[in-house]
């Protein structure tokens, strides 16, 4: 039936035009376990945002560092105290804070470099590509954690800000291929030749018709490249070489107890669970994206 | 076959060179060189640093330079390990059985564990037992390697003392012990880190399996298996299991750096003599030699492990065979 047909095209181009991540959000929040992944996610930043007000003591503070260190948990102390006799809870709640801010900010760098470099590789074609494609295998090669050891060893004691920078110069590599995928495909799609018959420069073509493409992917590795960000700043700071020792991350605090873990096993279990917990709803989230943008 | 064989060697020989130019970006461009404390040190004079610089080939053009690092690296010279006083080949070659056999243990134990639990959600897909295993697949899925390391030796040396807390063997009994008494000592020890990183590592194998399993239930020869009156114990086991085997072994090289890393900390938290454990003890003793040492052995693992499951893809896809 003809008739169907068309009305159905007109009424998807009657809707409001919707961006594909508001669309995507839309779309998982009818599943069940997103609905309680976004809730869960929302608390810890809640928490995290607010973390003046939520943590009962000051993270940093070392009240009385004889009477009241290695404290196991009680009711003044839920999470109990580290050998420095500050309490765990408040460095669990300004962790939260630290390791999500880090995540943050570290997939926005890998999510510039891996689009612009994907973008640039697949755009260009030719020898670029096959010479830029090639450096990309060699970097996916190297193991991320080790790379990343081998380039803290080197620059010791740097800012968090130089930490959140090299944790985003080695996330971008997965994406930038899927990236050089996208843009490989559409380059000759229909609407790129229409745009370059109408005198579009490359740039507008880049940014007005490929990139609202790739939004999909780009969202989808942004979920879980925060997940994976957050599980490397703690192994590696658990190593002694991520966020420098006072500030309380995650994997600081985990490292504090390290010498001593069976008796201070509350230093390893509490920042571990809230890593965990973090982590799954994020893979939760970008799973469901994943499978909403592919199903679309 | 032999083409392909030759094609992907080339790109793993590419692959290497270009982590090695990576690996001496990192070297130069680190503040300082490798005696920086001495040349720092007011007591030595400028004709010694001089003699120094010229004698190891830091005064040389930077291209000159990585001609030479190159060329040491092909003939398998990775440079002094600082705090083992030996070369870093020999330190990490030493230890590579020991990560090998880590590491090879927990593979073929995640996959054959991921693999039963993906057919039995896949059997009863929908049911409270599938939603309860991809649970617990996530659940472990997302957990640093650090720490479930830390709690299962929290668990089961401290809180439930089964096993030995770490090393590889007894340090004291293992030298008075009969052949058989060492063979169940070295098992004894290997158990928990292997077990550890197997667990890591099946849900993995778990998640991504269930997801091929489910991709082939649709094709058309499952559809005409069930019209045969196959039951679908049988179905799964010998048309879906078959085909979704393929994309399984793609994973065993796509999973191989995560499985090396997660090699590291295990190695460390159990203190198993492993290539993990003495780079991760050359971070706190600042032994550069052998932490770069680390990345350029971890990385040819991985283009080697990579490579090798592609040539399995090859030979076991019976469509890419003949090529």
């Amino acid at each position: 039936m003809p008739g169907q047909i068309q009305d159905s095209a007109a009424t998807r181009l009657a809707r409001p035009r919707e961006s594909p991540l508001a669309l995507g959000v839309r779309r998982i929040l009818r599943r069940p376990s997103s609905r309680v992944a976004f809730f869960v996610l929302g608390v810890i930043v809640l928490v995290g945002l607010l973390a003046p007000l939520v943590a009962p003591y000051n993270p940093s503070a070392q009240p009385d560092i004889v009477g009241l260190k290695d404290l196991p948990p009680s009711l003044a102390h839920p999470f109990g105290t580290d050998p420095y006799s500050r309490d765990v809870l408040s460095r669990v709640i300004y962790g939260a804070r630290l390791s999500l801010m880090i995540g943050v900010l570290a997939t926005i760098v890998s999510l510039t470099v891996g689009v612009a470099y994907g973008a640039i590789s697949g755009y260009a074609g030719g020898f670029l590509d096959a010479v830029m494609m090639r450096v990309l295998d060699a970097f996916l090669s190297i193991p991320r954690l080790l790379l990343l050891i081998g380039v803290l060893v080197a620059w010791p004691n740097l800012s968090i800000g130089a930490l959140v920078v090299f944790l985003g110069l080695t996330g971008w590599f997965g994406l930038s291929r899927i990236v050089r995928g996208q843009v490989l495909a559409l380059k000759h799609a229909e609407f790129v030749t229409a745009a370059q018959a109408l005198g579009a420069s490359r740039r507008r073509i880049l940014w007005r018709h490929l990139l609202p493409n790739l939004v999909s992917p780009i969202v989808v590795a942004a979920t879980l490249g925060v997940a994976h960000v957050i599980v490397l700043e703690a192994g590696l700071s658990y190593l002694g070489i991520g966020v420098p020792k006072p500030l309380a991350s995650w994997g600081n605090i985990i490292q504090d107890g390290a010498d001593q873990v069976a008796t201070l096993w509350w230093m390893s279990l509490f920042p571990g669970l809230f890593m965990v917990l973090t982590v799954m709803t994020l893979n939760v989230l970008g799973e469901a994206l994943r499978d909403t943008y592919e199903r679309r | 076959m032999l083409r392909y064989l030759a094609q992907r060697l080339g790109q793993a020989a590419v692959i290497v060179a270009i982590v090695a130019a990576i690996t001496f970006a990192l070297i130069h461009l680190a503040p300082g060189d490798p005696f920086s404390d001495m040349m720092d040190n007011p007591n030595v004079n400028e004709s010694v640093r001089q003699t120094l610089r010229a004698q190891y080939g830091f005064d040389r053009p930077l291209p000159e330079q990585f001609v030479r690092y190159v060329n040491s690296l092909a003939h398998g010279q990775l440079g002094w390990s600082i705090s083992n006083q030996r070369p870093v080949l020999e330190v990490l070659g030493s230890a590579l059985p020991n990560t090998l056999l880590l590491m090879g243990v927990a593979l073929v134990g995640s996959f054959t564990l991921g693999i039963l639990i993906a057919l039995i959600q896949v059997a009863r897909r929908g049911s409270i037992i599938d939603y309860t295993l991809s649970g617990i697949s996530l659940f472990f899925f997302s957990m640093p390697d650090f720490w479930l390391a830390i709690l299962t030796l929290l668990t089961f040396t401290y809180w439930l003392p089964v096993f030995p807390v770490g090393g590889a063997v007894d340090p004291v009994m293992h030298e008075y012990m009969g052949l058989g008494g060492r063979f169940i000592d070295r098992l004894w020890h290997l158990a928990l880190p292997a077990l550890t990183l197997m667990l890591l590592a099946s849900a993995v194998v778990a998640r991504y399996q269930r997801a091929a399993l489910l991709d082939v239930l649709p094709a058309d020869y499952i559809r005409t298996a069930r019209l045969k009156g196959l039951t679908e114990r049988e179905i799964l086991r010998r048309h879906a299991l078959r085909n979704a085997l393929l994309p399984i072994i793609s994973l065993v090289g796509l999973s191989f750096p995560a499985l090396l890393t997660g090699a590291f900390f295990v190695e460390k938290i159990f203190a198993w003599p492993g290539m993990g454990l003495a780079v991760m003890s050359a971070i706190g003793t600042r032994d550069y030699p052998l932490v770069v040492g680390g990345v350029i052995i971890g990385s040819i693992m991985v283009t080697f492990g990579s490579l090798l499951s592609d040539l399995l893809y090859a030979w076991a896809d019976p469509r890419l065979r003949s090529h």
